[in-house]
């Protein structure tokens, strides 16, 4: 019970503090002060209250975008466990569900994006269903492996199951099914070196501008959205990458933030020391990460 | 007697086939009007009410029963037989048939299309007809007239507007493949004829051949039946002929007649009480393949029609897929693998039936609307026709795979069949499920681009800015498939409740009691959740821009002040850079105009996607053909007392063979 508490609430206010690490994090790399750690926090509210544009040629589908991607992203939190903690909803085949939920999102996202008859925003969601397309392989490739080594199609034992043995027995594997997974946690997020989070230099963004339209709350919800989604992309990596559990319940949800701030720390660093890729090499990595993932297989079934 | 004959439900699913084949018939008698039209809709509905009930009656009890007519033709008494698994493969043909007659009302009225009306409502009912014949019959020869008739209808219905020349190259492209794939089936009921020594189909898992033998009836019926179905690369005729049918038409062939392909693969598979590893390998790789390469070419068409049509490749693909794996595991002794496979692969037959037909009604109004098939060309359309644009939403999604309409349900049994054999010894059937996530991936691409540049945005052309609603007639059966697309994704089980009598009479008894490993009730939960949840986030937003200053403006142009409909991405450029990863797959021709001094003149950029296997493989070879039978033509020269002279002579030798 108090799991599951402690699971919603996490969801519903963690993820925007991430954004505000990484931010921090690229500011001292920079030798900026920055801004507070809360700053997402003071921007969605400001955002809730702020007045909102809406262009002529839109329709209702504009207005639908924002909220069935961010109910899809919500539900998918349901499925995730966070640390070696049970998901409130969980059942054969929910990762499916968790990557279909995604393309969901994603599909409202950039028809919301060609709603505004924008060249820029078509742009945008051009690239944007593109790439994602090419990540979508990387993660069943990474979910099959999971899926052998643990023995079930379900995301809470799957993650559960990698304790400490299975990293000694299955080390390499993991390894680069982590790294491949990063390529797509940094790519379905928009981060650099994929996409920019924070030009809006618009010929060279895939995210950012598909959202240029939205404004007010509609903006919020997006900005909220994603956070979540990256929010949830990095449970998926801390799990198995953090294989330890105490035993007691609130250690390891302090663990659990824990690494996950130190996850956004890894991002914030990767953004400060890399720069964007050119767009024609953004497919090669995803490749890249396909084949890392597929590797992972191989050395799992040998 | 004759009343307690129309209490058996077969007898009266007969009577609804013979009433959609005469549905057209009275409308050729009355010369003017609309009423032959209205008539032949209320005789498909009529004829859908009467079979329905009687085949899902048929199906929950599994019965079956046969009718035996002993006509005194030289292929012996003709058998009919409904047993599950025909009754299931009626239910897209009565579907979709009285939904697409309905729409044709609105679509193809009487009044406006008076000179190709009743011939294509004559030939609707009768390919309706032909392809619930094909299904019921059971002996070769009445199957391959009924395959005939089938196919000859589509041929009359496809090329209803004849004055076009590109729609008689479709009609020459579709009945030259119809007929390679019907030679193919010849092959396949001699050789049934030679070694069973009747016309008769043998009994399920009753046909004991050599393995030489067999592997030629599999591979006859793969041609002939895979070239129906529209797999890959015997595909060609498909697209091109679907694109060209007025959309009712399409409908049908899309969403029916490519199910009665799989309806002859899954038959020949029965007789056989042992199908070999290698037929579930083959149909898996052909089902793979055919997914990819028909969603990889779908994205880059500009057709809107034609994008469907690829489309149906794919999905036929994951339906072939699907039979794969069952055959696969089958012959592997794996119970709940080859539920999952088979279950998925008739699932999705229904599925498709329901939102294919969706989506090519709503290409229909857009059509109607906007006067052209070029999804450049469209564009703002959702503003002027929203309850075909919301309808249309729901098929687009439903197509892609997601939650929570009925695909995603149908593709998560084949996901955890794939995910299962992850912890096979050899788990080379799960990498089936990356294959399977970049079809769904290149399928939101596709579909994204079909329904976001021909609803959404701003007109591109004075067509589509002076679209109008499509009438009730037309909303009407979109708004049926939608809603059983819906009813598909949050109750699965009801659909499965259909395809467990169809999956036992091909796997045998008990092949459907096996527990899935996901309860349905978590597509509902899902679905529900989903649903709830974005309508009250739709609300909540709404509610919030109203609280706060909401007001309205052009779009943002990022700083360029005059922005015009015509600089919106366009959905050649959308698919553009997908197309330039999948280069090989994807062959497109652009033809650019050179921008050349300081003040460059007006230029011209086009772009089509191409036919690879037909223009680059199959054309040349024809007409490499062609020139060496060019002998063969001077039999053909119209002197009618030759022709008199020919028949005479093939008279003779008949009688000489006889003898």
């Amino acid at each position: 019970m108090i799991d599951t508490l402690l699971h919603v609430v996490l969801v519903l206010a963690m993820p925007p503090l991430l954004l505000g690490v990484i931010g921090k994090t690229k500011a001292a790399f920079a030798g900026r002060v920055g801004a507070p750690f809360l700053q997402p926090y003071y921007d969605l509210s400001r955002l809730m209250r702020k007045g909102v544009v809406i262009s002529d040629t839109t329709t209702w589908i504009f207005r639908a975008g924002p909220a069935v991607t961010l109910a899809a992203t919500l539900f998918a939190a349901l499925l995730v466990p966070l640390g070696k903690h049970a998901a409130p909803v969980s059942f054969e085949g929910d990762m499916i569900l968790f990557a279909y939920l995604f393309a969901l999102g994603r599909f409202f996202t950039t028809v919301a994006a060609l709603d505004t008859g924008s060249s820029f925003e078509g742009m945008g969601a051009a690239r944007e269903v593109t790439f994602s397309c090419l990540a979508e392989p990387a993660l069943f490739f990474a979910l099959i492996t999971l899926t052998r080594l643990s023995g079930t199609m379900s995301l809470t034992p799957m993650l559960n199951h990698v304790t400490s043995p299975v990293w000694l027995a299955a080390g390499a594997s993991l390894i680069l099914l982590l790294a491949g997974l990063f390529v797509v946690l940094l790519a379905e997020n928009c981060r650099i070196p994929f996409d920019d989070p924070n030009t809006h230099l618009e010929l060279t963004m895939i995210h950012e501008v598909m959202v240029l339209d939205h404004s007010g709350p509609y903006f919020g919800c997006i900005l909220y959205g994603a956070a979540l989604k990256l929010y949830l992309l990095g449970a998926l990596f801390v799990n198995i990458a953090v294989p330890f559990a105490s035993g007691n319940t609130l250690v390891d949800w302090a663990l659990f933030a824990l690494s996950m701030l130190v996850l956004a720390v890894a991002i914030g660093v990767v953004e400060s020391v890399m720069a964007r890729l050119r767009l024609i090499r953004v497919p090669q990595l995803l490749v890249a990460a396909m084949i890392l993932t597929a590797f992972s297989l191989v050395l799992v079934v040998r | 007697m004759f009343f307690d004959m129309l209490r058996d439900p077969a007898v009266l699913v007969l009577c609804a086939i013979t009433l959609a084949g005469c549905s057209g018939f009275p409308g050729l008698l009355l010369r003017h009007g609309p009423l032959g039209q209205r008539v032949a809709s209320a005789a498909a509905l009529l004829s859908s009410l009467i079979a329905l009930p009687s085949l899902i009656y048929l199906l929950f009890w599994r019965q079956t029963s046969s009718f035996t007519l002993d006509w005194n033709l030289p292929f012996g008494p003709c058998e009919i037989a409904l047993d599950p698994l025909s009754a299931f493969f009626l239910i897209p043909i009565f579907l979709v048939f009285p939904a697409g007659s309905l729409y044709a009302l609105g679509y193809w009225p009487a009044v406006s299309r008076s000179t190709s009306e009743r011939s294509v409502t004559f030939f609707y009912g009768l390919l309706a007809c032909a392809m619930a014949l094909v299904v019921v019959a059971r002996n070769g020869a009445l199957f391959m007239i009924a395959w005939e008739v089938m196919a000859l209808s589509g041929y009359f219905l496809l090329v209803a507007e004849h004055a076009e020349e590109e729609v008689r190259g479709a009609g020459t492209v579709y009945l030259v493949a119809s007929h390679l794939g019907a030679a193919a089936l010849m092959v396949l009921f001699s050789t049934l004829l030679l070694s069973t020594g009747a016309f008769q189909f043998p009994a399920a898992c009753s046909l004991q051949l050599s393995a030489g033998l067999s592997a030629l009836v599999f591979c006859a019926a793969l041609a002939g039946f895979g070239s129906k179905a529209g797999l890959m690369p015997l595909h060609i005729w498909l697209p091109s002929a679907h694109a060209n049918a007025p959309s009712h038409v399409s409908a049908i062939l899309s969403g029916v007649m490519l199910k009665v392909g799989i309806y002859g693969i899954l038959r020949v598979i029965s007789f056989f009480p042992h199908p070999p590893l290698w037929w579930g390998a083959l149909l898996t790789a052909a089902g793979l393949t055919s997914a990819l390469m028909g969603i990889c070419i779908a994205s880059a068409q500009k057709d809107i029609k034609r994008l469907l049509a690829y489309s149906s490749i794919e999905n036929l693909g994951i339906i072939c897929t699907g039979i794969g794996v069952y055959l696969l595991a089958a012959a592997s002794g794996n119970r709940l693998l080859a539920y999952l496979g088979l279950a998925a692969a008739l699932f999705h037959v229904l599925n498709h039936a329901i939102f294919k037909p969706l989506l090519f009604f709503s290409a229909g109004s857009v059509i109607h609307a906007a006067g052209t098939r070029e999804l450049d060309r469209m564009g703002g359309l959702a503003k002027r026709m929203p309850k075909t644009a919301f309808l249309s939403l729901c098929g687009a999604v439903a197509i892609c795979g997601l939650p929570p309409f009925n695909g995603f349900a149908s593709e998560m049994l084949l996901y955890l069949g794939f995910f299962g054999e992850a912890q096979a010894g050899a788990p080379y059937l799960a990498l089936g499920a990356p294959v399977l996530a970049l079809v769904g991936g290149v399928a939101v691409i596709s579909f994204v681009k079909l329904y976001g540049i021909a609803f959404l945005g701003a007109p591109r052309t004075e067509g589509s800015a002076q679209s109008h609603e499509a009438p009730f007639s037309m909303l009407a059966p979109m708004g049926l498939l939608a809603l059983l697309a819906m009813l598909g994704g949050l109750f699965p089980q009801l659909f499965l409740a259909l395809v467990n009598p169809a999956l036992a009479a091909l796997a045998g008894p008990g092949a459907d009691a096996v527990a899935l490993p996901i309860a349905p009730v978590w597509f509902a939960v899902a679905g529900g959740c989903l649903l709830l949840l974005s309508v009250a986030l739709f609300l909540f937003l709404k509610g919030r821009s109203k609280a706060v200053s909401a007001a309205t403006g052009p779009t943002w142009g990022c700083g360029y002040l005059r922005p015009a409909a015509s600089i919106q991405y366009t959905g050649s450029s959308f698919g553009a850079l997908f197309g330039s990863l999948a280069a090989p797959v994807i062959r497109t021709r652009i033809w650019a105009g050179k921008v050349t001094g300081v003040a460059p003149a007006a230029t011209k950029l086009s772009y089509t996607p191409e036919e690879t296997v037909l223009q680059r493989i199959l054309l040349p070879a024809i007409s490499i053909i062609g020139v060496g039978f060019a002998f063969v033509r001077r039999l053909q020269h119209g002197e009618v007392h030759v022709y008199i002279l020919y028949i005479f002579a093939t008279l003779l030798l008949l009688m000489l063979w006889v003898h």
